[in-house]
């Protein structure tokens, strides 16, 4: 068995693994965004249930969250299947993380926005969601750009519930074939062929952005 | 054991991690692009790829590194390639000033780097160095797939002996013991980091 037989075997992985990325960013960082907006809110009863979720998802590794739902949760009769269980385990982590990234967007606006808004006569909501939203939005790109990229490399750890994704097919090539070296040295090369370009993307629209700000 | 892999692979990471640092900041191109691509191409594998590729791909002869020095090799070459890239954005972030003032001032190019660039490097960079440490304490956890037993690995086996509602305990008193040690390392991080902020 050589390259050429194991290699549409990673390509398979590869699209369960990107198919885990785009699931787990589009909704943690949703979910990332209420969370933040929890997190800022002024009523108690909103804050600290959210502040609590978000650091104990930044205080968990996301290969704990994993088991957790996989094996943790059937025991009070949540079943997932082990794709669900990895989307589920990796948008918790994901949005506990975003979720900070934008909050931390947020309050950068500067308060003269909002005030400037104020004295044009806008109502409280339209000044969030014209005024202050997008321009926090705006100042946290970077940040979550460096997160999505990171969450694609974190969803290898989804190999470790049996998902077939990039890693646990590299895994099975490998004890099939015993060219551990080969194959995981392949696989690494696939994640850094995406991963590399995407952190030069992200660093270059860091310094487009950071030029609109001046 | 969670300990054990984080801070041996943090030592790792803080040493090799300084000539990374210097190789990134060379002033011959060439140099700067070879270091530039291996920290790109350390930091664009997963962790767990390189965990696996050490301990299932590297053998010398017959011999196989044992389960935790792989975890501790691939969690240091892995922070050492992170911390290269954070110490350099500490002293990106020195003012030129600083150079030509040690210039002015006739000290040598050594004296310099060690004396007056390094102590401001390091101050603006403990806050990412305490962050990463904290990533790195969660990402210890990664090694029990390659059957270290750390915290993890022990949680798994109990679990798998005692399946039900029991089994999903030792989980939740890991996830506990990480939050418990992530976050006091987390408050002490804020406040040496607003303390050095205020003598700046």
């Amino acid at each position: 068995m050589d390259l050429v037989q194991y290699l549409p075997q990673l390509c398979q992985g590869l699209l369960v693994s990107l198919q885990l990325t785009v699931i787990s960013v589009v909704f943690g960082y949703a979910v990332g965004l209420l969370l933040a907006l929890g997190v800022s809110s002024r009523l108690s009863w909103l804050k600290w249930p959210a502040l609590v979720i978000v650091e104990v998802g930044r205080g968990i590794p996301s290969l704990v969250v994993l088991y957790v739902v996989y094996y943790g949760l059937p025991s009070v009769g949540l079943l997932f299947d082990n794709f669900a269980a990895a989307a589920i385990g990796l948008t918790f982590t994901v949005a506990a993380y975003s979720s900070e990234m934008l909050r931390a967007g947020i309050q950068s606006v500067h308060r003269g926005q909002k005030e400037a808004a104020m004295a044009l006569g806008l109502p409280q909501p339209s000044t969030f969601t014209r005024i202050i939203l997008p321009q926090g939005l705006r100042s946290s790109i970077p940040a979550l750009m460096g997160l999505a990229i990171q969450s694609f490399q974190g969803t290898s750890l989804a190999y470790s519930i049996s998902v077939s994704e990039l890693m646990s097919n590299a895994y099975q090539s490998s004890s099939i074939t015993f060219q551990y070296l080969q194959i995981y040295a392949i696989t690494g090369l696939v994640f850094a062929v995406i991963a590399v370009p995407s952190t030069w993307t992200s660093v270059w629209v860091e310094h487009r952005l950071a030029k609109g700000f001046a | 054991m969670t300990l054990l892999v984080t801070v041996s692979s943090f030592g790792i990471g803080a040493i090799v991690g300084i000539p990374l640092m210097l190789g990134l900041r060379s002033n011959y191109p060439p140099i700067r692009a070879v270091f530039r691509v291996i920290v790109d191409l350390i930091r664009g594998v997963p962790t767990i790829v390189w965990l696996f590729l050490l301990y299932f791909g590297v053998t010398f002869g017959h011999l196989r590194l044992s389960s935790l020095s792989a975890a501790i090799a691939g969690l240091g070459i892995v922070s050492s390639a992170y911390l290269a890239e954070i110490y350099r954005g500490g002293f990106a972030t020195l003012a030129r000033g600083q150079i030509e003032a040690s210039h002015a001032l006739g000290l040598g190019r050594t004296t310099t780097f060690i004396r007056v660039l390094a102590p401001q490097a390091l101050r603006t960079s403990l806050p990412s160095i305490t962050t990463f440490l904290l990533a790195l304490l969660k990402d210890s956890s990664i090694a029990s797939t390659i059957g270290v037993t750390e915290m993890v690995f022990s949680a798994t086996t109990f679990s798998r002996q005692n399946p039900g509602t029991a089994g999903l305990m030792p989980f939740f008193i890991a996830a506990g013991v990480y939050v418990v040690v992530s976050v006091p390392l987390a408050v002490v991080a804020r406040r040496l980091d607003s303390r050095l902020r205020r003598n700046h």
